[in-house]
């Protein structure tokens, strides 16, 4: 907890103090960790519902003419699907098939495209995506005026259609309404989507107005159990569904197919796109190394960058995400594993502290709701 | 940040008679040579929700500031630090199943391992109470 380095603020810093939050270093951005406990809060938002400020998530607005044939050329999935007021999930590659980033795209408009990028990527996204700017439009990085809090769990409509007039039962999943009231706040943008493998919805909304919406929300949702939760139960939720984070499953060095987000990659779609012909091979001739579950049954905890190694001894991948699952109770970990030993049952090693300790290959999602 | 007031809470009765080392072990001694160790409610605190404990065998004999075993919480992995040197003749099994004793009890039932001191005068260089809170209070500001 360095206070040498100037850590940046989401506008809801000065508020964690008052619920308790721990502040930690994520990526050059001071956040909290946790609140309470990282267990309580993940347990809340698989039973009941809880509360992130993730602010720090960039925001990118694309406009013009041609929006939509430039972002489908920057991105693997396939925008021309998209209708207005829905989002879909995509990768964004380097010709080569690495990750620069993975991020929402949503259609607020016919010429008008709102792209949600991770906190850390910012600069670089920016940077690439005017690079390969192309056509008549206009990118306006608009991260630090936007604020996004994201209410989680199965209370999670429940809580918010108590605040607000417009009828959530009516946005589907991947699906958003735009410049809704929330709790007298006006010009929200309310998605159906998420990153902890349960219901819920993103609100997007100007910064000087998301403490006002923080506070409303936790206290609409006292009586149903809402709680405030930190960056570290966000990390545990999002794992057990097996959604990547990019820095571990996704990255320069790892490309979508083999992060197993096959279906946010259209190689079919009739535009070029960047990364297509990489990809497009990958699948036709299969990959070499893919990630997949894994369970520890020895005693241990998998975690990022430890080395998995073949019963034979030959070393053959490493973690790319590990914890002690809190929904589970087990020690489960992602790994980044060659092809010829993915199969589900297959017996591996992970070495912790020089120790190689038993695993076996799992099915993922470790968790699906029901 | 609230674990200032924390560490105070869980340090005030049972606790007045331990020692403790910048690493955040406490030692509590058992009279003899032998002593009993564990993790400050500090550093339980600090560390969060502890899923996995990692200890040393009985009968290994442990160096005053080296590493000696692993906490980890649902987030990091720390190493634990032996204050003292000796040989280990008591281990605290009930972790193995049970790691969020240390959350709960730090100073109770969460202690890791009793030790047969092979050089009681390092206890000398550990600090008591007062002078732990205040290295803590140093730390946080």
């Amino acid at each position: 907890m360095s206070t040498d380095t100037v850590l940046k603020r989401t506008p809801l810093f000065e508020t964690y103090k008052k619920y308790g939050a721990k502040v930690i270093d994520f990526g050059g951005w001071g956040l909290p960790v946790q609140f309470s406990s990282i267990l309580e809060e993940h347990e809340a938002v698989r039973n009941e519902a809880g509360l992130f400020d993730v602010s720090h998530m960039g925001e990118v607005l694309v406009e013009g003419k041609d929006a939509e044939s430039y972002i489908n050329y920057l991105v693997t999935n396939d925008v021309t699907k998209l209708q207005i007021n829905q989002a879909q999930y995509t990768a964004m590659c380097y010709p080569d098939g690495g990750t620069v980033d993975d991020l929402l795209v949503y259609k607020l408009a016919s010429e008008k495209y709102l792209l949600v990028i991770n906190a850390a990527n910012i600069e670089k996204d920016y940077e690439w995506m005017k690079q390969q700017a192309k056509g008549n439009v206009t990118l306006t990085n608009i991260s630090a005026d936007t604020a996004q809090l994201a209410i989680q769990g199965p209370k999670a409509e429940k809580i918010l259609q108590k605040v607000t007039d417009t009828n959530l039962a009516e946005i589907g999943f991947f699906q958003f309404a735009d410049h809704v009231t929330v709790s007298g706040i006006s010009g929200v943008l309310v998605s159906r989507t998420g990153y902890t493998g349960e219901d819920g919805f993103e609100l997007y909304l100007a910064a000087d107005k998301v403490e006002a919406l923080w506070e409303r929300l936790l206290d609409a949702g006292k009586e149903d159990g809402l709680k405030p939760c930190g960056l570290g139960a966000r990390d545990t939720l999002r794992f057990e569904a097996r959604l990547a984070l990019y820095g571990q499953e996704l990255s320069s060095e790892i490309g979508p197919l083999e992060a197993g987000i096959g279906f946010a990659v259209k190689t079919n779609k009739e535009s070029v796109f960047l990364g297509k012909e990489v990809l497009a091979k990958q699948k036709e001739e299969g990959l070499k190394r893919k990630i997949v579950g894994i369970e520890v049954t020895g005693r241990g905890i998998p975690r990022h960058g430890y080395k998995v190694f073949s019963e034979g001894g030959e070393e053959i991948g490493f973690i790319t995400s590990g914890t002690h699952s809190p929904t589970l109770k087990k020690s489960l970990g992602l790994a980044l594993l060659s092809a010829e030993f993915a199969a589900v049952g297959t017996q591996v090693k992970v070495e912790i502290r020089n120790k190689q300790i038993e695993a076996v290959v799992v099915k993922t999602p470790f968790y699906k709701k029901s | 940040m609230n674990t200032r007031v924390e560490g105070r809470i869980h340090m005030t009765n049972a606790t007045a008679n331990l020692l403790y080392s910048k690493e955040h072990e406490w030692v509590l001694s058992l009279g003899e040579n032998r002593v009993r160790i564990g993790i400050s409610g500090y550093a339980q605190h600090q560390l969060g929700d502890i899923v996995f404990v990692e200890n040393p065998a009985e009968g290994d004999e442990l160096t005053a500031n080296e590493t000696i075993g692993t906490i980890e919480s649902v987030k990091a992995v720390s190493d634990i630090y032996s204050p003292v040197s000796g040989t280990v003749v008591s281990v605290n099994e009930e972790l193995e199943s049970a790691p969020e004793t240390i959350n709960e009890q730090p100073y109770d039932a969460g202690w890791l391992v009793e030790v047969e001191l092979s050089n009681p005068e390092e206890l000398e260089a550990l600090l008591n109470e007062a002078e732990y809170q205040a290295f803590i209070n140093e730390g946080e500001e």
